[in-house]
């Protein structure tokens, strides 16, 4: 008797649902109530068309919801998740499978960041700052997942991401423009302006300061910034 | 210092352009400055310079002219030059782009550099965009970050390696090892990566899943410790601690657990403890209860723990959140089929979802309650639908309709409920019905033999009161052409009897005839029955006699035909008309297909039995037996009544062979002369591919001194070098 052979039973699931191993999350927009784009983050690669295509899909179904509606769609197929607050619609795409309670908490979680980094954040902010608003989604969002669950800390990160920023900005500032300064210790000098920055040397005429510790202190008056 | 606008100043200048085509201008002039820029030496200026062309693609408008300067600005070692730079990459640049592969070695530089912030850009970029090239370049790298750095970093490594895998699913087998013992983390973060990582490794290998099924009881104390776990400020939503992590774990207890009753049976506790102690009154509670039902239903659960979810979900549904209520419809559907029982105890509350005012709602519904219809519930759950059909939305009648006429067919509890119903249909959404229902309605009626003298008075009363729904006023001119002398007995056992004089019935007809609100096809049947009636009254045949003239010269040429042959009929074949136009037999719906063949130069009208239903009513409304000929098929403009008819008929075969094929010739003569002093031939063409034995039946019709003769002859086999 010639042997058959036997199908793994654990095989099976994946030759059914070998369908949903895509990104869960798709993309996400934000789009104001006339139908412009403010923030598109995509999470598989398609050509610029395709990506402008969907965009005016979805602000097309979306803008055309009654107030009251579900937050919830079917396009394609693909579910449609999305959320208006105040002049922005948060608007996400997920695969079939997703959980659209959780993407609803996730939109949540985006608005509760900005609003939180921008103080009672409002449309105006997100089109003059919209490289923050993707620093901020980026440290939230990774591959389309979650990757970090508490709010404390995407803020931290953001902020010191920041900081980072600041600090090489006043850092070439400062090279750039060679100044009096004198070293801080436990009070503030109004003459110039001393940058604290990990592990660096600052060379000054008065010679070559080794910085230890993490600390920006202020004194923007005579830096003209 | 920088030069050009800042990026704030560029965006307010667009915004002030008061027309598209000033935003055009500006937006040119400003992408002009910009590649000039782009092309000076380094002057401190490019990362505004990108910023302000990030800003610009984001409105629609072209930038790959920035794709070269995202690379240099990668590359730099300025921190808030390489943020921008990303930026750009992850918008500007995807893996189709050449561009992109230019990157990778900043990016595996930027991995390993002192700073973790420079490190979180490339991880979050080679996790956005990464092409299978890079990610398999870059691999290694990763997998060491997943076991040696901090949790900032070890968060962001193992959703890059979730990346990875999708692209590259062989390099799955790579990150295997780490990501077993990351689940001993406290950090939430690098836990919930974890969790991610796990399920995409085991939806893609099933030995990893076989692996991971030993870590179950870990997951299962992780879970405990959440649900558990006194008020943590930092995770906490609406109550829940940490609802992304606790979904996320039920979703890969649900992968390992599936098919496997060991690892089902290990969550089964855990299951029924989340499910009863998760408060629902906010949407993160509601997201891990969800979760956890669809967790339920999905693996190999105990009897009452798939009871609890599916009354969870029975719940859900009088929740005041629509969403809730709207997913609580989407589970109920998946899972109707396997738990209909259990469903079936939901039915009020889904039915009740046929009121909501959301169209999404109300739709799923619909679905579900078509679902949920059985024998037993039919009466009760029709009265509903019907309810529902008289205030649904628009975009959802002809589905509801369908969805009603299928319910019916299955379970009509009688032949006179199933009737009612589906004129209940027509007079409430008959625009919204398909084709078919007209003939399938008539093909009910007939069979419904003891019901006819009550259809015919429903369908006269919801004549008089309305002709525009063309599906109902076919069917009621078909029944009262079919049945008018029931209805002018004046009595009836199932209704009250209406009292009409013949008159009053003719004028129904004529005024369906005569209104501009009646399709060309209504026309016909109304025609058609005024026909039939001139049978069945005794006193106003002359009536209708006058009509059918009157017709025969109307523009509608299918009109004017079918008058011409029934003018025929009262003149010529007089004798005939009775028997014509006596009552039809009982349909059979899967009657025996029969193809006839029509002389005299016509084409073949191969017809298949199912739609010989629809041909008989619309053509010719006439009977079509296989027994008696018909001799008033004609073509528009040709002579009337040929002298004779040649009938094929294949015999013993329930539907005729498709593969065979008959082609008629035209005889070579009309009349055949007197004492055998000459013939007529008609040739016959049959093609038979598959050399099927056929038998069969031929029969010739002619007429002989005013006499209709008929002959009749059978074919038991064809000689075998026919084939």
């Amino acid at each position: 008797m010639p042997q058959v052979p036997e199908i793994s039973m654990a095989l099976l699931p994946f030759i059914n649902n070998y369908t949903h191993l895509q990104c869960k999350m798709r993309f996400l927009l934000l789009f104001s109530r006339q139908g412009k784009l403010r923030l598109q983050k995509w999470f598989t690669p398609i050509p610029e068309r395709e990506k402008k295509k969907i965009t005016r899909d979805m602000t097309t179904m979306v803008l055309a919801r009654k107030p009251r509606s579900c937050n919830f769609l079917h396009w394609k197929d693909l579910k449609i998740v999305y959320k208006r607050y105040a002049s922005l619609y948060f608007c996400c795409g997920l695969d079939a499978e997703e959980n659209e309670l959780l993407a609803l908490e996730m939109l949540h979680r985006y608005v509760e960041l900005l609003d939180k980094y921008f103080g009672n954040v409002c449309e105006l902010d997100i089109i003059f700052n919209f490289e923050k608003a993707y620093f901020i989604l980026d440290e939230f969002l990774l591959g389309g997942e979650v990757q970090e669950t508490s709010k404390l800390v995407v803020a931290r990160s953001v902020e010191a991401s920041d900081m980072l920023q600041e600090k090489q900005r006043l850092m070439e500032i400062i090279l750039l423009f060679p100044l009096f300064f004198s070293c801080y210790h436990g009070g503030i000098h109004e003459q110039a302006c001393i940058l604290t920055l990990g592990g660096m040397d600052l060379h000054t005429p008065e010679g070559i300061w080794t910085i230890t510790d993490l600390e920006v202190l202020l004194l923007y008056r005579t830096m003209e910034l | 210092f920088p030069k050009g606008r800042s990026s704030s100043l560029m965006i307010r200048v667009i915004r002030g352009a008061r027309t598209q085509g000033e935003e055009r201008g500006v937006i040119q002039r400003e992408c002009a400055a910009i590649r000039a820029q782009f092309r000076q030496a380094d002057n401190g200026t490019r990362s505004h310079n990108l910023a302000k062309l990030l800003y610009v693609h984001m409105l629609g408008y072209p930038a790959h002219f920035g794709q070269m300067e995202c690379v240099r600005l990668i590359a730099s070692p300025r921190y808030n030059e390489k943020r921008v730079g990303y930026l750009g990459a992850m918008m500007l640049l995807d893996e189709k782009q050449d561009a992109s592969l230019l990157i990778t070695n900043s990016i595996k530089n930027d991995l390993s550099h002192s700073s973790q912030y420079v490190q979180s850009l490339a991880l979050c970029t080679l996790g956005c965009m990464g092409s299978a090239e890079m990610c398999r370049d870059l691999a290694p790298e990763i997998d060491r970050l997943l076991r040696a750095s901090n949790s900032y970093i070890k968060k962001k490594a193992a959703l890059c390696a979730v990346h990875i895998v999708r692209k590259v699913p062989e390099l799955g087998e790579l990150f295997t090892p780490a990501s077993r013992s990351l689940l001993s983390e406290k950090n939430h973060g690098v836990l919930h990566g974890a969790v991610v990582l796990i399920t995409e490794l085991c939806e893609r290998n099933p030995e990893t899943l076989e692996q991971f099924r030993k870590a179950v009881p870990e997951l299962v104390q992780i879970m405990k410790g959440l649900v558990m776990s006194g008020y943590s400020p930092e995770h906490n939503v609406a109550g829940i601690s940490d609802p992304f992590l606790q979904v996320r774990i039920l979703r890969l207890l649900r992968i390992l657990g599936r098919n496997n009753e060991t690892a089902s049976d290990a969550v089964n506790d855990l299951l029924a403890q989340v499910a009863t102690n998760t408060d629902s009154s906010k949407t993160a509670g509601s997201a891990v209860l969800y979760e956890t039902v669809l967790t339920v239903m999905d693996i190999k659960s105990e009897s009452g723990l798939r009871v609890l979810a599916v009354n969870i979900l029975g719940r859900f549904l009088l929740n005041n959140d629509r969403n809730i209520r709207y997913i609580s419809m989407t589970s109920l559907q998946k899972i109707v089929q396997t738990d209909h029982n259990a469903v079936q105890r939901h039915r009020g509350t889904i039915v009740d979802c046929l009121k909501d005012q959301d169209a999404s709602v109300k739709r799923r519904a619909l679905e579900l309650s078509l679902a949920l219809v059985s024998a037993v519930n039919i009466r009760s759950l029709m009265k509903e639908l019907l309810l529902f059909l008289s205030s649904c939305p628009p975009e959802l009648r002809a589905h509801t309709t369908s969805g009603i006429f299928n319910a019916a067919e299955r379970y009509a509890p009688s032949q006179r409920w199933h009737i009612d119903t589906i004129l209940h249909v027509l007079t409430t959404a008959g625009g919204d019905v398909r084709d078919e229902t007209v003939p399938n309605l008539i093909q009910l009626i007939t069979t419904a033999t003891e019901l006819h003298c009550y259809t015919v008075h429903k369908l006269y009363r919801a004549l008089i009161a309305d002709i525009s729904v063309q599906s109902l006023v076919q069917v009621a001119c078909w029944c009262i052409g079919e049945y008018g002398d029931l209805l002018l007995r004046g009595e009836c056992e199932e209704t009250e009897p209406v009292q009409v004089a013949e008159d009053d019935v003719l004028d129904a007809l004529e005024t369906v005839l005569q209104s501009h609100m009646s399709s060309p096809a209504t026309r016909g049947f109304a025609l058609t029955a005024t026909m039939k009636l001139s049978t069945r009254i005794t006193h106003n045949v002359d009536r209708i006699r006058s009509i059918v003239s009157i017709y025969g010269s109307c523009i509608d040429v299918e009109l004017q035909q079918r008058a011409v042959e029934y003018n025929a009929l009262f003149k010529k074949y007089d004798h005939m008309r009775a028997a014509v136009l006596e009552r039809m037999p009982v349909i059979d719906k899967s009657s025996p297909g029969h193809t006839n063949g029509e002389s005299a130069g016509g084409s073949i009208k191969e017809m298949e039995p199912t739609k010989r239903t629809q041909e008989v009513f619309s053509y010719l409304d006439m009977k079509y037996r296989l027994d008696a000929p018909l001799d008033h098929v004609t073509r528009p403009g040709k002579t009337l009544g040929p002298n004779y008819r040649l009938f094929m008929t294949f015999v013993s075969h329930s539907h005729p062979p498709q593969s065979v094929q008959l082609q008629m010739k035209a005889p070579s003569g009309d009349v055949i002369p007197a004492h055998g002093l000459g013939q007529v031939t008609q040739t016959v063409l049959l093609n038979n591919p598959n050399k099927v034995s056929l038998k069969m039946r031929v029969r010739v019709c002619y007429t002989s001194q005013d006499f209709v003769c008929q002959d009749t002859v059978q074919i038991d086999s064809f000689p075998s070098p026919a084939w």
